[in-house]
């Protein structure tokens, strides 16, 4: 061992990261703290999570807040389509995908899946999303902005909750890449009837959006 | 002066005693060792090539390595499933640490851990769960928060999850999290 490295090793008080997880890095977000005051008043609130399993997303939303939490992939499903040549089929397979009753989610982390998705397919999901959710329930969505390059690797990103106003986005790898991102009114679109209730423009040039379900005047108690 | 310190860890580390040595340990060469009555546990394995359909229940800690179809209760006790074994069952149990696959709905009082290369389709209902970073699981995960006075531990394995590191940020979600509650 070389004299440096007994003055290099890591001070006991620091917390043990694992490298990949400490090489990730760690973005501010707007937009989740705000959805996560939006469940904070409900008892036992369902979230739907659109993106990779993830242990400490479950512990910080299940432990924390009490969230029952339902993990359903879809960049799983994405490359499957992309492997099997069957995105075609895709919108369709995406209308189907989801077994969940009408209105029973009170929030749903779609994060950036529809960065992957084509126009036909992101509708078919952001219709089921629209489908699931409860009244006053809310889908963080994240919207890339930029067109894609050729050369940029396909990766997909974990978003991984630091706190409320942090994520670390770590990449793991994807049979498809971004695809040419939407346009406001797109979005604004095929969301309808859910109304933007917050969005940001991120020095990354990414959208954060978050989407609200109205409350129907005919449910007295929904927005409680 | 510092090597010394790094030679005792290693000896302070497998204290913890349970799930994951008792895995390891084969049961004979166990009574040969100086501390035999510290934890009288037995260890119970279901080999990789035992198939069982139907139910199976019992009061001891219990492997699996072979093949359940139908339902698993341990009600106080670990159940491990091993790389090898595959489950199509629902399974109740204290706490259950998944290496292998499972299909259905797992239900502990305790913990559920499921451990890289480990994978699980069915829900999960229990107060601490853990999620390796190679794990599979789709399904849902239902910490039922028991009355107000929950656990604050961090449920994350030592092997589970290194990215449930950012404890130390943690107070400012829990701020966010609890005023608002009404």
């Amino acid at each position: 061992m070389a004299f440096s490295d007994l003055f290099s090793r890591r001070r006991k008080d620091e917390p043990e990261l694992d490298t990949g997880a400490a090489k990730a890095p760690v973005h501010s977000t707007k937009v989740l703290a705000k959805f996560i005051a939006s469940l904070n008043g409900r008892a036992s609130p369902v979230l739907l999570d659109l993106g990779s399993v993830t242990g400490s997303n479950v512990t910080f939303f299940g432990e924390r807040l009490g969230c029952k939490i339902i993990v359903e992939d879809l960049s799983k499903d994405i490359d499957r389509a992309v492997k099997e040549k069957t995105l075609a089929e895709l919108p369709a397979h995406l209308t189907r995908r989801f077994s969940q009753p009408d209105g029973s989610v009170d929030g749903v982390l779609c994060w950036d899946v529809f960065d992957y998705l084509d126009k036909h397919a992101a509708a078919a999901l952001a219709k089921q999303m629209v489908r699931l959710l409860k009244p006053d329930g809310v889908v963080l969505a994240f919207f890339n902005t930029l067109e894609p390059k050729e050369s940029n690797p396909a990766i997909y990103t974990k978003h991984i909750v630091v706190d409320a106003a942090h994520l670390q986005y770590r990449p793991y790898p994807a049979a498809r890449g971004k695809q040419r991102p939407f346009q406001n009114r797109d979005i604004q679109r095929m969301f309808e009837p859910l109304r933007i209730t917050e969005q940001f423009l991120l020095k990354s040039q990414q959208r954060e959006v978050l989407f609200r379900k109205a409350v129907e005047p005919s449910a007295p108690g929904a927005g409680a | 002066m510092w090597k010394r310190d790094e030679a005792v860890k290693p000896t302070s580390q497998p204290t913890p005693a349970a799930p994951v040595a008792s895995n390891v340990q084969p049961s004979a060469p166990v009574a040969q060792q100086a501390e035999p009555r510290r934890i009288e546990r037995d260890l119970v394995n279901i080999g990789k090539s035992v198939v069982i359909k139907g139910e199976l229940s019992g009061s001891e800690d219990l492997t699996i390595e072979g093949h359940v179809e139908g339902k698993i209760e341990l009600k106080d006790h670990l159940l491990t499933i091993g790389p090898n074994g595959r489950i199509k069952a629902a399974v109740f149990a204290k706490a259950v640490i998944v290496l292998g696959e499972v299909n259905g709905n797992v239900t502990a009082s305790e913990k559920v851990d499921i451990r890289d290369g480990g994978s699980v389709d069915g829900d999960i209902v229990s107060p601490r769960v853990a999620i390796a970073e190679g794990a599979h699981f789709r399904g849902s995960v239902d910490m039922q928060r028991k009355g107000g006075t929950t656990s604050t531990s961090t449920s994350t394995s030592p092997s589970a999850n290194a990215s449930a590191k950012p404890a130390p940020s943690q107070p400012a979600v829990t701020q966010a999290a609890q005023p608002a509650a009404h």
